[in-house]
């Protein structure tokens, strides 16, 4: 997992906390047909909010992806982390062969 | 304390939002909705005849007013066969509210009768929408879907409502405030700055002007604009009207099926000022050879639009209205005489059908054109009619032009000026049709009848799907394939069947004097026009070429 760091960003998105969230993050990337990676997603403790974590190729398309994500409803911020961003990293022990 | 049920909430809600007609056609989840609209006394329920038709008459309503209107449809069937309004809003940024009818949430997910994921399948095709779980929350929602739909770049929100929650009575203090637009915050100064400074060193500038500038009412700043600077000024298929067709500095529309003059004009401009525009592909042609001597200024409101397409070298951020209102006193006031001379001569190198007779498509929009007043309302379906009209029709007034640009809906027309006619009862509107499209909302003639509203629908009879037989023609080695009807149906007759006058111009000597007839007439009105299937749009750009290669664009002579 070392091509990890490759050309690749963490996105830190908050979001609110409500069903149908995660079907609009999704549902942006598979329409503009832009790779996820990696996608985590927990409520934040005591909020009304989520933290959904992304993680995506760094291509010339992703300033464009931002801006999609930032025009959804329901998220509240998006936070763009470099590739050395490690919560992905932290989590290779669960997604051994 | 106020109790009421989810129900009354919604049409209370919708009555403090100011919405006076709603249009659509009920079924077991949204009954207790319609029971409710039975007892309002301000809002008139237009019943569909067809839930499509339902959304395109609350897209009419919108487009003619620049005001939200709702529509409604029940859960399953209802759902599905409204969702083509619905994305045909998104494309074209129509502020439209639709709420549906949802199975009781404790069936959600059983695949109960008539259950669809309703909110699942609306995700990609609206702005925003909502699944109501319980009616308290409905004191939100609904002036929530309102501020959504209206701020920013406007779009469709859907409201998806179970049935128990529609029942359900809930207790609360006081009613919401009314949804309304959030302020943009205003252009950057620094940017207002270095786009006034293109614009006055330009020698050769051209507007690009879209639907925002109308979305925006922006439209006598942007004309200010042109006018005190003297830059010719094109509009994409939803900018038409932001400046009038006859405008000096008009040049009409770019792209595929734009005016010649255009498109050349757009090959020799050393800098484009789009506003509200979003270079779509049917306005730019090959993205890359897209004004190819020129650097870029966008103006829009709607961030993810910036370099999307085509990177702008100075992007202006911010509601259209502000932003050339601060630009306004910054530009120079200039005579531009050569550029304008050159554009002039390009306009008389480059025609549009000159010689255009009374029957031709081009010469009966114009007709129709002369003889229409300032304030008609036209709309359109989608194929050759559509261009034509988009062309020849002298566009006077923003929001008097309804056309589906974005998603390129058949069936669009009809219903859209039925829309229009509901919500501007004293004007008249017009809907050019084709034959195909006008099919596949036709049951909508039953609505106009019913609603005795004074729409004319001009019938462009080409027995054919005629922007689909003139790409065989062009570009499939006239391996005409699907596209020709081969019975001919017989409108006139089938008008009459709903009830409409109806006449056709085959075989008349004085088509000008029945036109006139026919426009005057109060009342919904069909007027049938035979064409020849091998008329041609031109010019037209090979789909994935540059514009500057469009047909029937006389090319030759400047290769
Ligand atoms: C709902 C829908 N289906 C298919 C198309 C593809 N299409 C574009 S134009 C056209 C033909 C339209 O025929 P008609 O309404 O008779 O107009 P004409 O081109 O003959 O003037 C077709 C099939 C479309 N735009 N919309
Ligand atoms: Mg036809």
């Amino acid at each position: 997992m070392t091509a990890l760091n490759l050309k690749r960003t963490v996105l830190e998105l908050t979001v609110k906390n409500h069903p149908g969230v995660m079907s609009h993050v999704v549902g942006l990337f598979s329409r503009r047909a832009f790779n996820v990676e990696g996608i985590l997603c927990m409520p934040v403790p005591d909020t009304d909010t989520s933290r959904i974590w992304l993680l995506v190729n760094d291509d010339d398309r992703l300033e464009q992806l931002i801006k999609q994500l930032q025009k959804l409803q329901d998220v509240i911020a998006v936070q763009q982390h470099g590739a050395a961003h490690d919560v992905f990293v932290r989590l290779e022990t669960f997604f051994n062969a | 304390m106020i109790q009421e049920t989810g129900a009354n909430i919604i049409v209370h809600l919708l009555e403090r939002q100011g919405i006076r007609i709603v249009t659509g056609i009920p079924g077991g989840m949204n009954l207790p909705l319609y029971d409710a609209f039975s007892r309002s006394t301000l809002i008139k329920h237009v019943l569909a005849r067809h839930e499509q038709g339902a959304g395109f008459m609350a897209q009419g309503m919108t487009r003619s007013t620049g005001q939200p209107a709702v529509c409604l449809a029940t859960s399953g069937p209802g759902a599905t066969n409204i969702l083509t309004a619905i994305a045909d809003a998104k494309l074209d940024s129509i502020p439209i509210i639709c709420i549906t009818g949802q199975v009781p949430v404790p069936l959600i997910g059983t695949d109960a009768f008539q259950e669809v994921d309703t909110y699942g399948m609306t995700i990609p095709i609206t702005k925003h929408n909502f699944l109501v779980r319980n009616a308290a929350e409905l004191l939100t929602v609904i002036p929530e879907a309102f501020r959504i739909a209206l701020s920013g770049r406007p779009g469709p929100v859907l409201i998806d409502v179970p049935k128990d929650v529609q029942n359900q009575t809930v207790t609360f203090e006081a009613w919401p405030e009314p949804g309304q637009a959030t302020p943009t915050p205003a252009a950057d100064p620094k940017d207002i700055a270095a786009a006034a400074q293109l614009i006055n060193q330009a020698q050769r500038p051209i507007l690009y002007l879209g639907g925002g500038v109308i979305h925006a009412n922006a439209w006598e700043t942007a004309r200010a604009l042109a006018e005190k600077a003297h830059i010719p000024s094109v509009m994409s298929l939803l900018g038409l009207g932001v400046l009038p067709a006859h405008h000096p500095l008009s040049l009409g529309m770019l792209g595929m099926h734009g005016a010649r003059y255009a498109n050349w004009a757009l090959e020799e401009c050393d800098l484009l000022i789009a506003a509200g525009s979003r270079f779509g592909d049917r306005a730019t042609g090959k993205v890359a050879q897209f004004c190819p001597q020129a650097k870029i200024i966008h103006l829009d409101i709607d961030a993810s639009e910036m370099d999307k397409i085509k990177k702008a070298d100075i992007r202006v951020l911010g509601d259209l209205r502000d932003t050339l209102a601060s630009l306004l006193p910054k530009i120079e006031a200039q005579d531009r005489t050569a550029w304008l001379t050159r554009v002039e001569a390009l306009k008389k190198e480059h025609p549009l059908y000159p010689e255009a007779e009374a029957l031709d498509p081009a010469g009966l929009i114009r007709t129709v054109g002369r003889l229409l007043p300032e304030n008609a309302i036209v709309a359109t379906d989608v194929g050759q009619h559509q261009m034509w009209t988009a062309q020849n029709y002298p566009h006077r007034q923003p929001r008097c032009w309804l056309t589906s640009a974005g998603l390129g809906t058949m069936g669009f027309g009809l219903p859209a000026a039925i829309g229009a006619a509901l919500a501007n009862p004293d004007r008249i509107v017009v809907s050019f049709s084709g034959d195909g499209s006008l099919l596949m909302n036709i049951q909508e003639l039953a609505t106009a009848v019913e609603e005795n509203l004074n729409v004319k629908i001009i019938l462009f009879d080409n027995q054919a799907l005629g922007l689909v037989h003139q790409q065989q023609d062009l570009f499939f080695g006239k391996r005409y394939f699907a596209s020709n009807f081969k019975f001919r149906t017989d409108f006139v007759k089938i008008a009459h069947g709903f009830g409409l006058r109806a006449l056709t111009l085959n075989g008349s000597t004085e088509p000008e004097f029945l036109l006139e007839e026919a426009l005057r007439t109060e009342g919904p009105f069909l007027i049938h026009v035979p064409m020849d299937v091998h008329d041609k749009v031109f010019p037209m750009v090979p789909p994935g070429a540059a514009n500057k290669d469009m047909l029937g664009g006389d090319s030759h002579d400047r290769a």
